[in-house]
Parts: C-alpha cells; sequence; structure tokens
C-alpha cells in the first residue's frame, strides 16, 4: 500500500546522513565525554562540533550559549522555571500567550500554582498575539515573556522581532519555544533579539531524545537537573554523544538546505491546499494565510469530527493529524483554535497537514485523490450535513 | 494506555451498518454528547412493539460511528422492553470493548437509543412510566 506521511510537525524522519553521523558513537567511539582520557577526548570534541554546528545554524555569538537537553520539552521546562526560580527576588509575573505548546502552558500553569502569576495574551482570528495587550500587561514584576515562534497546529509565525523589542525596553527576559521554527524557516537569536530559545532534534530530521536550549550570555537561569558538572553547571547529566552528535549534524543540514526546500515544501504545501479548496466545499483554513510556516496547512472540514477523517486517511496509507477533540488523547477540542476565535464545532473538524523533505507531488496528488470521496462519505453520514 | 481500535470497532467504522434516515421512523433520539461535541440521531420503526428497523446518523469520531451503528445492529429485532436495557457497556463488549477515553462515546448510543424509544412511546400514546432516563 502506498505510504504518505504528512504529519512531520509531530516527529520527522531521521535524514540518513544523521544516522550515519551516529553511527560511530555507539560501539567505536564511545567515551564519556567528561572523562580525562582519548576515548572521553574523541567524545568530547564531537559534543563541541555539534555545539557549534547549532550555534551556527541559530547564528548565536558563542557556542557555549547553547546548552544539550533531552528535547523541546525539557528545554521549555528549563527556561520558565530556571528564569522564574533565579529572578524569584525580582518578581512572580510571567507572560505567554493563549496558543502556546502544553509544554509551556502547562509549566506556566505549574508555576501559577506556585506562587507565581500568569498572563495569557489572546491572539487574533489568525492566531497572532495581541501587541497592544501585551504591552499593557507588562509590569514591574514581569520576570519573563515566554512565546511561541511558529505554532505547531497551525504554523502561524509570531512577530517575534516586535514582541522581544516590547519586551527588552522594559528590562524582561524573553523566551521563545522555536521547536517548529528550527530548520522551517531562518531563526537568528541575534536579529529575533531573543534570551532563551528551545528546539527539538527529531523536528527537523535530527533523532528523537535530544534538543537545545540556547540562553544568552550573562542571562540568569537556574539549573533545574541538579548533579555533575556537566554543560557548565547548567544541566548535569552524562551527555548523550550519539544524539548530540545526531542533531550536530541535523542543524548542519538544516543550515546548508533549508532555503532551497523551503521553497519546494512551500509549493506543495499550496498545491496541497488549493487542491483541497477547489475539491471540496465548505472548508475553512485556520491560520495565517501568509505569516505561516511553508509546510504547514491546517483545514477544518465542517460536519465533521477530525478523527474520523484521520482514521480513513490511515486506511489509504496517509498520515496526518489534528489537535482537536476526541484524538490526542484530550477530549477537548484544541485550545489554539478556540483561543483565535473558531467554533469548538470548526475546530473539531480540523487536520493538521505538515509537509517534510520526504514528500513528493505525487503524495500530495495521492492525497488529493483520495480525500473527496472519504469527506462526501463522512458528511452524508452527519446529521448536520444537508446537501 | 491503551488506545488502539479492536478489529470489531475498525470494521464498524469502515463499514458502518444502518446509515441514514427512516422517513416514517416511530421513534427519533437527536443527542450530543456534551463531552467531546459529537452528535447522534438514531431512528427506530417499530411495528406490534418489535423494532423492525433502525438506522443513525453521526458526525464523531470512531467509536462514536462504530457504537452507532453497533446499538442499531443490537436493537433490530428486540421488542421496546428488551431495547430499553441495552446499556453502554453492552454496546461497548459487543464491539470487543472500547479504548478507555472512548468509553464515553459509548453513552451516546444509549442515550440516542433511550431517547428514540420514548420519542416512540410519547407519540403512540404509551406509559413512559418504565423508561429509565
Amino acid at each position: 500500500m502506498k505510504r504518505v506521511y504528512l504529519d512531520h510537525n509531530a516527529t520527522t524522519p531521521t535524514h540518513p546522513d544523521v544516522v550515519r553521523a551516529m553511527q560511530p558513537y555507539y560501539e567505536e567511539i564511545f567515551g564519556n565525554a567528561s572523562s580525562v582520557h582519548r576515548f572521553g577526548r574523541e567524545a568530547r570534541k564531537a559534543v563541541e562540533e555539534a555545539r557549534k554546528n547549532l550555534a551556527s545554524l541559530l547564528g548565536a555569538k558563542r557556542a557555549d550559549e547553547i546548552i544539550f537537553t533531552s528535547g523541546g520539552t525539557e528545554s521549555d521546562n528549563f527556561a520558565i522555571k530556571g528564569v522564574a526560580r533565579a529572578l524569584r527576588d525580582k518578581g512572580n509575573h510571567i507572560i505567554t500567550s493563549s496558543v502556546e505548546h502544553l509544554a509551556v502552558h502547562n509549566t506556566c500553569k505549574f508555576l501559577e500554582k506556585n506562587g507565581y502569576s500568569v498572563t495569557y495574551i489572546p491572539v487574533d482570528k489568525y492566531g497572532i498575539i495581541d501587541l497592544e495587550a501585551f504591552k499593557k500587561s507588562i509590569t514591574d514584576e514581569t520576570i519573563l515573556v515566554t512565546i511561541m515562534y511558529a505554532n505547531n497546529e497551525t504554523g502561524t509565525v509570531e512577530p517575534l522581532a516586535e514582541i522581544t523589542k516590547i519586551a527588552k525596553e522594559r528590562g524582561v527576559y524573553l523566551h521563545t519555544d522555536a521547536v517548529q521554527a528550527v530548520g522551517k524557516i531562518d531563526v537568528n537569536v541575534e536579529e529575533l533579539g531573543v534570551d532563551l530559545l528551545s528546539l527539538s532534534g527529531h523536528k527537523f530530521c535530527g533523532p528523537k531524545g535530544v534538543g537545545a536550549l540556547y540562553v544568552r550570555r550573562g542571562t540568569k537561569i537556574a539549573p533545574m537537573q541538579i548533579g555533575g558538572h556537566h554543560e557548565r553547571n547548567r544541566r548535569a547529566g552524562t551527555e548523550n554523544v550519539p544524539a548530540i552528535v545526531g542533531i550536530g549534524k541535523a542543524a548542519e543540514l538544516a543550515g546548508k538546505n533549508m532555503a532551497r526546500e523551503a521553497a519546494r515544501i512551500r509549493d506543495l504545501r499550496d498545491r496541497l491546499q488549493e487542491g483541497i479548496e477547489k475539491s471540496i466545499k465548505e472548508v475553512r483554513l485556520n491560520g495565517h494565510p501568509a505569516r505561516r510556516l511553508p509546510n504547514t496547512c491546517n483545514i477544518s472540514f465542517e460536519y465533521l469530527e477530525g478523527e474520523s477523517i484521520i482514521l480513513n486517511l490511515d486506511m489509504e496509507g496517509v498520515a496526518v493529524s489534528t489537535g482537536s477533540a476526541c484524538t490526542s488523547g484530550s477530549l477537548e477540542p484544541s485550545h489554539v483554535l478556540i483561543s483565535m476565535g473558531v467554533s469548538p464545532q470548526t475546530a473539531q473538524g480540523s487536520i493538521r497537514f505538515s509537509l517534510g523533505r520526504v514528500n513528493t507531488k505525487e503524495d500530495i496528488d495521492y492525497l488529493l485523490k483520495i480525500l473527496p470521496p472519504i469527506i462526501e462519505r463522512l458528511r452524508k453520514m452527519s446529521p448536520l450535513y444537508k446537501e | 494506555m491503551e488506545r488502539e481500535y479492536s478489529e470489531k470497532v475498525m470494521d464498524h467504522f469502515r463499514n458502518p451498518r444502518n446509515v441514514g434516515e427512516i422517513k416514517d421512523a416511530s421513534g427519533i433520539g437527536k443527542v450530543g454528547n456534551p463531552v467531546c461535541g459529537d452528535i447522534m440521531n438514531l431512528y427506530i420503526k417499530v411495528e406490534n412493539d418489535v423494532i423492525v428497523n433502525a438506522k443513525f446518523k453521526t458526525m464523531g469520531c470512531g467509536a462514536a460511528i462504530a457504537t452507532s451503528s453497533m446499538v442499531t445492529e443490537l436493537v433490530k429485532g428486540k421488542t421496546v422492553k428488551e431495547a430499553q436495557s441495552i446499556s453502554n457497556r453492552a454496546v461497548a463488549e459487543a464491539l470487543g470493548g472500547l479504548p478507555k477515553i472512548k468509553l464515553h462515546c459509548s453513552v451516546l448510543a444509549e442515550e440516542g437509543l433511550k431517547l428514540a424509544i420514548k420519542d416512540y412511546l410519547k407519540k403512540s400514546g404509551k406509559p413512559l412510566d418504565d423508561v429509565k432516563k
């Protein structure tokens, strides 16, 4: 059966070059990067090489501004809790958006239960945060702003440079969850002016279980994982050398290929979107039509529920996803779409198509062939649909 | 956490039985699930106190569609009284079980059925006493 993977915002297939780069670090160069002997030194060299690659992809001034973690969720936890703890004497107020990934959202909720106060900035119908509301929400107590760069469900890209500028004027740290942005669009920490930035390896063809937190030099942050002196006392634990080598290689490849790949993928995404809009009635694009990741397309199919569409596509070999009700282990419709003012009913019928390196025009044409009859069949079954 | 559907669920999802409406239905049950927003319309045709036909229209997830399909299968040929005792557990069991997080979907099927029967009893002027809410 044909297999078409259109769920790259969930995870990406590891690039074969990444797998090849990692291979020697299991059996041959297996040393502990903290060891003094040759085995250790070889591993250390590889870790620092990877750090440089990541720093270069992000346009960071210094490689030691990169701290390796176990992934995006740890990076988000580390950034938010680490700053909250380090600046506890300065204030207890944190600002975030209403459309964050749960790694940020629930970390903020956790801090709220632990004596911090959190403001959730609303977004417009495209998912872009309300800059005026944001400006007004900053108080003398504010110690951190954490706002994502690109949304995982809709692909909407936030005006991060403007957000950072506002935060800087008030002397407040800015953290961004750039897990979906890195490797898909240009992410430059100097141009964006961010103090902290989370990223995850497996979202851009690297391995799972490894990520990084960019921490601008001089930023006060308390370590979350306590133990040895790894990562300059900021994140204890023996470095996951093969995975770090992998994310380093993925960063190198992204730096080399991103511009070309993004243009190719954008064309495919637009072909998919236009194809659906042309062949299926009563669909609605969720997210900003232009200020959006080139690979993401979130569409609501009216009168339907997302999981029934996913299961039907899965039976035809196509993998997509939704953040909506009854699918992701949660029964609530997507908080992202609801925050954008999408009705619960329409949010329920939303599907996220997210493209990547492995996709071809044939993949998109296959989807466009099988999707309309699925939608028609399900709508005929829906009590809401009137032909 | 068990998240996968049983083969029986997938069979009823893939090939749902009794999709549609009954024009001259004896009773109609329209229910919405407040938990996840699923919606179900269940139609029954009763002759001599026996449910001779049942059809449904559902907007919902795989479990919602499969339980709708199964409940229409279960009620056919049963007396109204027998049908009243069909619980959501019975529907789920007939499907070989449901993932825990999807059990609430079978409640939709039970309530749809109860409402359709209530509607039938009301329309035919029969007492509603022994109908459980």
